[in-house]
């Protein structure tokens, strides 16, 4: 086609919400008073001028079919008021005018299998990213993960077990697009990429590569007659982050890129300060179909947190609360030279203290 | 209809096991049920390469350069590396479509955009991705640009990718939250739509992300995952209704209230009275939310509302997570000119950061590397106390600008 023939974008940006919002929602913008939990999985506004909506969220597979799209818009249409919003992690929410539509609606969800819970203190659903099913550098898949932890915490995003909300996450690469979560189920890679010298000049630009990395181990090289890149893999930390830039960096390995657990990341202000993820378990085995060994642990985590954490305290303050000792008696996880960070700014982790768990 | 091809998937089948909705279970109604060949055709070829993932632990798909007519960006581009075996998706790419804040639809909409993506695309969508986009997966090269011009038609337009900036996000917020202290629905159009051009043509350093959340409990992870952090908070008092907070202290349990409120405030700004009364030191509350979350009936944020701003949140790469610095304590968000003023202060953090930035390096990166003080000089924004944890504990530093500076402090002060 000619250029002349083809279609300049309208460039509309993001568009205007307010058309898609339930009429309460708009007719009480702002104005809402508090909220109630009549039940896990739903929730009730009430507005300064009286009007009430009930929300009943529902998880998802998130990699939705048109099938299961349509499967939720009818429902929406039919028991709800043909209304539906999106959380950040993917569940569906639906917003009813009155009381009376709530039940029907749950029912006609779990009659087709979805799973209506997620609020208040229960784990929500996993947010995760692309894995093997679209990204150009993951290291494992992310809709797999999630899928196989969430049919064994189904409970847990079904009831109000839990001392506080817990949001999991995970990432298929170290980049970590999955973000902080109370427990976060992250790619570590263990070995220094192997590097496709036959490619290298093809298609990497080789001083962003070199940028690229951390810890500057990497220099441009002539091998086999030809420009290419090698790494210094004394100073090499394993991070992939010479990966996307150059993909003849191969870090991804079958065996070598394992998983790793980090608990305590959490965004809110609440009580204390946002916080960052900290590292508890590594090298664990990248397995698909259904990663049993990962799901294990963030099992085993999760159990402990329910036993012992206080009321309202996500898994990050309890762990500051109980300290890092008896988190790993009460895990039975082991606490390896890993766990000390090296990282620039690592100092303000270490313990210059007389304060000793015993 | 049926696919031309059928793989066997034994590794994705374990996936179809289990109470929780299954994704495998879904593609693969696409490959069977559906009535286009093409839907068909390709889901079988993605379940294939899928399951050769599964099998071998690798990802098979590498990136090019595909947008559409008029865009630099917008498109994940995703051409498969075992095409000879998995042709029928050997162009698999996704558009980043920007949802509306807080990612409300009508049923109507949904339908109406599965219905053209059914015409152009594999049939795979998901509502969003994890910079917030819709991301509608699977077309060919072809198809980015059909399926695009369709949906354009009524109303929807493309996400940023690549370095650019990128499509925001925002809380439920005020539409549906007692919480909200803003608009943020308002705030993030104001800020995106402001830099169009640069969503859809990247030519920043890196990428830079908008992000608002209508309260301090931040259910959009702003501070974490955003450039420019927009938060909504108070500077007046919490608003108290005494008889709510009664009626929590006789269902809950006076030892409750003390264990899972009073005692928890970070800045023990609470207090139980002898009456069942609650006292509040509203000038040493740090807005932190706890105990409006746990009292929702009796505990309210203040009426003086406005915004944080934070920049600089990012994750890992390169030199490690960081989260956003408070520059903007509170900014008061009410008249047209506020929000311009909003408008200008992303303008110029946007402006000085692709002047100043190294390439591949985040905003808050290049605050770390430059020092906080640099970047407000640039920006001509005073420096003020809310923005630091501690004051500096090392005296290696050149001071003798310091009466000036004090002076400067006095007189802001003074004008405030």
């Amino acid at each position: 086609m000619a250029m002349a023939d083809m279609r300049p974008p309208i460039e509309s940006g993001c568009p205007d919400g307010f058309q898609y919002m339930h009429p309460a929602m708009r007719r009480n913008f702002g104005q809402w008073k508090y909220h109630t939990d009549p039940r896990p999985g739903v929730l009730c506004h009430v507005a300064e001028s009286g009007e009430t909506v009930y929300t009943v969220k529902c998880g998802t597979q998130r990699i939705l079919d048109l099938f299961t799209l349509r499967e939720l818009t009818s429902i929406g249409d039919e028991y709800a008021d043909g209304y539906i919003r999106f959380t950040i992690r993917s569940n569906v929410e639906y917003t009813v005018d009155d009381e009376a539509k709530v039940e029907p609606l749950i029912k006609a969800l779990e009659d087709k299998g979805y799973v209506v819970g997620g609020t208040r203190n229960s784990v929500t659903t996993l947010s995760h990213t692309q894995g093997w099913l679209h990204c150009d550098i993951p290291g494992t898949d992310a809709s797999g993960v999630v899928k196989s932890m969430m049919d064994e915490l189904i409970d847990e995003f079904r009831q109000w077990n839990m001392p506080n909300r817990v949001h999991l996450t995970t990432s298929c690469c170290q980049i970590n697009c999955g973000g902080q979560g109370d427990i976060a189920i992250n790619v570590q890679h263990t070995k220094p990429p192997k590097i496709d010298h036959s490619q290298v000049s093809n298609v990497c630009e080789r001083p962003s590569v070199v940028a690229r990395c951390p810890v500057a181990a990497i220099r441009p090289a002539l091998v086999d007659g030809k420009p290419s890149l090698e790494v210094d893999e004394k100073k090499c930390i394993c991070c992939g982050a010479c990966f996307p830039p150059c993909p003849p960096m191969q870090i991804n390995d079958a065996e070598h890129s394992k998983l790793a657990v980090w608990v305590g990341g959490n965004h809110s202000n609440a009580r204390g300060k946002p916080t960052f993820q900290k590292l508890v378990a590594s090298a664990i085995p990248n397995n698909p179909p259904r990663w049993p060994e990962a799901t294990a642990i963030v099992k085993q985590i999760l159990k402990c947190y329910k036993e012992d954490a206080r009321d309202w305290e996500r898994v990050g303050e309890w762990v500051e609360r109980i300290g890092w000792p008896r988190f790993f008696e009460l895990t039975g996880l082991p606490f390896t030279k890993y766990h000390i960070d090296n990282w620039r700014g690592a100092r303000a982790s270490l313990n210059a203290s007389t304060h000793i768990r015993f | 209809m049926a696919a031309n091809k059928i793989y066997e998937t034994p590794m994705l089948d374990e996936l179809e096991k289990g109470p929780w909705p299954s994704f495998i279970t879904g593609i693969k109604a696409l490959r069977d049920n559906h009535e286009s060949q093409f839907i068909n055709d390709m889901t079988s070829s993605l379940l294939g390469q899928l399951e050769h993932s599964y099998e071998t632990r690798k990802g098979y798909w590498k990136g090019g350069t595909v947008s559409v007519f008029g865009y630099g960006g917008g498109i994940i581009p995703r051409f498969s590396e075992v095409a000879a075996a998995f042709p029928e998706s050997k162009e698999f790419h996704t558009l980043r479509v920007q949802p509306t804040p807080g990612n409300y639809y009508t049923t109507e909409m949904l339908n109406q955009l599965g219905d053209s993506w059914e015409k152009h695309g594999s049939g795979l969508v998901t509502f969003h991705g994890q910079t917030g986009n819709i991301m509608f997966i699977g077309t060919t090269t072809k198809g980015t640009q059909s399926f695009f011009d369709e949906i354009n038609e009524y109303g929807w337009d493309l996400g940023g990718a690549g370095p650019c900036v990128r499509t925001a996000m925002s809380c439920v917020g005020a539409a549906r939250c007692e919480m909200s202290n803003c608009n943020e629905h308002g705030i993030q159009r104001w800020l995106v739509n402001n830099f169009t051009d640069d969503v859809h043509r990247p030519a920043l350093p890196y990428k830079f992300k908008f992000k608002i959340s209508g309260c301090p409990n931040d259910c959009q992870n702003a501070i974490e995952r955003a450039d420019f952090a927009v938060i909504g908070t108070w500077r007046d008092d919490m608003r108290v209704d005494q008889a709510e907070f009664k009626n929590y202290i006789e269902s809950k349990g006076r030892q409750y209230i003390i264990d899972n409120v009073i005692t928890r405030c970070p800045t023990q700004a609470l207090a139980l009275n002898d009456d069942d009364t609650i006292a509040v030191d509203n000038r040493n509350c740090v807005r932190c939310m706890h105990c409006i979350n746990v009292l929702p009936k009796a505990l309210r944020t203040g009426l003086d509302k406005g915004v944080t701003v934070l920049i600089g949140g990012k994750r890992t790469l390169k030199i490690g997570d960081l989260m956003g610095t408070v520059v903007v304590p509170f900014k008061k968000l009410e008249t047209r000119d506020d929000y311009e003023e909003l408008v200008e202060l992303a303008e110029e953090v946007i402006d000085f950061w692709a002047e100043n930035a190294l390439e591949h390096e985040r905003c808050g990166e290049m605050i770390e590397r430059i020092g906080l003080v640099n970047f407000l000089e640039g920006l001509d924004i005073d420096v003020n106390p809310n923005m630091v944890s501690s004051t500096r504990q090392s005296s290696y530093v050149r001071m003798d600008g310091w009466d000036d500076e004090a002076i400067k402090w006095f007189e802001n002060q003074a004008e405030a």
